[in-house]
């Protein structure tokens, strides 16, 4: 069973992708199997004052995630999630759905290197 | 205020005071004021440069070098072959420094304030600490000026360490002017504490009576009292003297808003030296601040 952690600022599947990792309002772990979701709310990592990313990092791969679809990943959040065996997948769709789609169909490309820098 | 109020106090005398030199608001003319203050002391006087992000005294000053040492703060390690990624030290952390995955445990020194609470958590006795660089402590000598700077390096968040770093260099007997880091974070906490006395540069605009009044209110709550230079006065209006006189701080010195000052300033010239009608009123601010009543030594 693998379940992808997609950020979003939502609680649906239409809900728009949160272009943050660390700081993402909330993570939609869905199930790629049964194709049903649950909601793993991130509010406690938006207050941080730093290393959000590496916490929410964190969170993910407690939630056993196998797969990261975002917008962005700092460095110290891909990190954790490389030490995890998590793939982070970056995408500009404007929903959850649509990311997932494209998750799907094979066009994410995996980051192998961070595309921004903390506190970006 | 009554501890700042001039000339009350039994250290009318001169003596070996630790003078700062503060601000809310960045680029006010702190390092002015500093290197200008050392020179006008007249005798052997030691500048400790704490804008470790940015230290600028040396452009004045102009010493020869003495040498220089790194300064290193102390991480966790951790023994990959004896934890099990219990994750107790990852949760002790308040600053995120250690993250586990799956079963491994990552360290980020960057984010580490050296508490050394995951070696005493660990179950396992998996994690050790080893030294990590964050930048240098260098000397200088400029005729009467012992110059001490930190310079951190490229990347490095983490002042307050090399701030103490360089305050660690201070030596008895003689006067210390400490040019310290604006704003009222934690480095400009931690260059202000050490010291007896803060003069506080300010600008006389809306935002530097703003900022004047945090640099005001954070110098209070650490118990050293304050005065204040206005610089580039007669640029902007009468707010932050007012402000002042109704706080009852001391209105130490006005430098006027004098085109040839900065033009000194670019060419790295002390104003003292470039202008000679302004070295009275740096005298003036020395005498001052070395009658003032100072916070007690701790």
């Amino acid at each position: 069973m693998m379940t992808i952690a997609v950020t979003t600022t939502g609680t649906t599947l239409d809900a728009p992708l949160d272009a943050r990792f660390g700081r993402a309002s909330r993570f939609l772990m869905y199930d790629l199997e049964h194709a049903t979701f649950t909601l793993l709310d991130n509010a406690q990592r938006l207050e941080a004052a730093q290393g959000a990313g590496i916490q929410s990092a964190e969170a993910v791969a407690r939630a056993g995630a196998g797969a990261v679809v975002t917008g962005h990943c700092g460095p110290k959040a891909l990190r954790v999630l490389a030490a995890a065996g998590i793939r982070v997948y970056t995408s500009d769709a404007p929903t959850v759905a649509a990311a997932l789609a494209q998750y799907r169909a094979g066009t994410l490309s995996a980051l192998t290197a961070a595309d921004v820098e903390g506190h970006w | 205020m009554s501890a700042a109020a001039a000339g009350t106090g039994p250290a009318g005398a001169r003596r070996a005071c630790r003078i700062v030199i503060a601000s809310g608001k960045g680029g006010t003319g702190k390092t002015t004021v500093a290197v200008n203050l050392a020179r006008a002391c007249g005798g052997p006087v030691q500048v400790l440069d704490c804008d470790v992000e940015a230290p600028n005294a040396h452009l004045f000053l102009r010493g020869t070098p003495q040498g220089s040492t790194p300064c290193m703060v102390m991480v966790p390690e951790i023994d990959a072959a004896v934890c099990d990624g219990c994750g107790e030290c990852a949760r002790l952390c308040a600053y995120n420094a250690i993250a586990v995955a799956g079963t491994r445990t990552l360290i980020f020194p960057e984010l580490c304030h050296s508490c050394g609470g995951c070696v005493q958590v660990c179950p396992r006795q998996a994690i050790r600490e080893i030294p990590h660089r964050i930048g240098d402590v260098e000397t200088q000598q400029a005729g009467l000026i012992t110059l001490t700077l930190g310079r951190l390096d490229i990347g490095v968040a983490m002042a307050p360490p090399l701030i103490r770093a360089v305050q660690a260099r201070a030596q008895g007997g003689r006067p210390v002017i400490i040019d310290a880091p604006p704003g009222t974070s934690c480095p400009a906490v931690t260059a202000v504490r050490a010291a007896e006395y803060a003069v506080l540069v300010t600008e006389p605009t809306p935002f530097g009576l703003h900022d004047v009044r945090l640099a005001v209110a954070m110098t209070r709550t650490l118990g050293v009292p304050c005065g204040v230079v206005v610089n580039r006065a007669g640029s902007g209006d009468e707010r932050v003297q007012l402000f002042c006189q109704a706080e009852a701080i001391p209105l130490l010195l006005e430098i006027p808003d004098d085109r040839r000052i900065a033009e000194a300033y670019a060419r790295g010239a002390l104003i003292f030296d470039a202008l000679p009608e302004y070295r009275a009123a740096f005298v003036m601010l020395w005498d001052r601040v070395q009658s003032i009543h100072h916070k007690p030594h701790e």
